[in-house]
């Protein structure tokens, strides 16, 4: 039963990135790209951590690729403008590269001797009390500079995104003036640090 | 029957080098970063089946450090995105190649 479902969703993440790297159409990769989370979240449960599925659910479908998708939609990005793979060289580096790692993978896993394996994912890997635990005494502090690292992403993608002055010169030497966009009159309202 | 955790690590090689080829080959950014998500995503399923083959809760809190990183990436990376397309009406990175050479 495990191993059907191993199999299923397995099949199913690979085919579902096959499609997100191969497809044209960038919307058609994000949509792909969440049928790729969905089948690892599956795996995810199976390899007994159902809160870290839940999460990857909740914030790669739920935001991440809501974010991708609104980007899209607002860059208005119908088609990739270049051909695939045009340049030559970048392919088959990507090929020789993709090559060489899954072959090392392999031979890591030849090599290495796996201890005996529990047949099913014993109840303290499962609970959410030990993974808590783990999390805010062993590695309280990186928790916390995670938090400061969200925190500079967001102030950096909303200085990163604000639209440029219109006038002459480098964007980023008046990037904290304010000013007034006179392409599209209207006047600014954000808060200026 | 259950499955064997070699056989997860083996998903997440074949997972990570198909998103290595779509980072190498693709033109489009966005498409570039589909693709570094998808490798992400192989990382975390090994973490995970180490976690399961060790039964520590260390890999599972790092792919949960993994997953705030990757949110935080998409984040800037695509406000990034948002602000050369003003300024160059593309994000074909055929066509950025300002600090390429």
């Amino acid at each position: 039963m495990e191993l059907l479902v191993f199999l299923i969703f397995a099949f199913l993440a690979v085919a579902a990135s096959l499609v997100v790297v191969a497809h044209k159409n960038p919307v058609y990769s994000t949509m792909a790209l969440v049928v790729t989370l969905f089948a690892v979240a599956v795996l995810f449960v199976l390899l007994g951590a159902p809160f870290i599925g839940v999460l990857q659910v909740l914030i790669y479908t739920g935001a991440i690729v809501v974010l991708f998708l609104f980007v899209i939609m607002l860059l208005n990005i119908g088609r990739e403008e270049s051909q695939l793979a045009g340049h030559k060289a970048q392919f088959f580096t990507a090929i020789f590269g993709a090559v060489l790692f899954g072959g090392l993978v392999i031979l890591a896993l030849s090599s290495v001797r796996m201890g005996a394996q529990s047949d099913d994912p014993s109840l303290a890997l499962v609970s959410l009390k030990g993974l808590a635990t783990t999390l805010f005494t062993e590695y309280l502090l990186p928790f916390e500079i995670i938090g400061l690292l969200l925190l500079v992403a967001v102030i950096g993608a909303t200085v990163a995104a604000r639209r440029p002055p219109q006038s002459e010169g480098p964007a980023i030497a008046s990037g904290f003036e304010p000013r007034v966009d006179p392409v599209r009159s209207t006047p600014h309202e954000e808060p200026q640090p | 029957m259950t499955v064997p955790v070699s056989w997860y690590l083996m998903l997440a090689a074949v997972l990570f080098a198909i998103g290595t080829i779509g980072a190498l080959t693709r033109r489009n950014g966005i498409s570039i970063f589909l693709s570094i998500e998808v490798m992400l995503n192989a990382a975390n399923l090994t973490l995970i089946a180490y976690s399961r083959q060790l039964e520590s809760h260390v890999g599972q809190v790092v792919v949960f450090f993994v997953l705030a990183v990757a949110a935080a990436e998409a984040a800037v990376g695509l406000a990034l995105f948002i602000a050369v397309f003003r300024q160059r009406h593309t994000i074909d990175l055929n066509r950025i190649n300002l600090l390429r050479w």
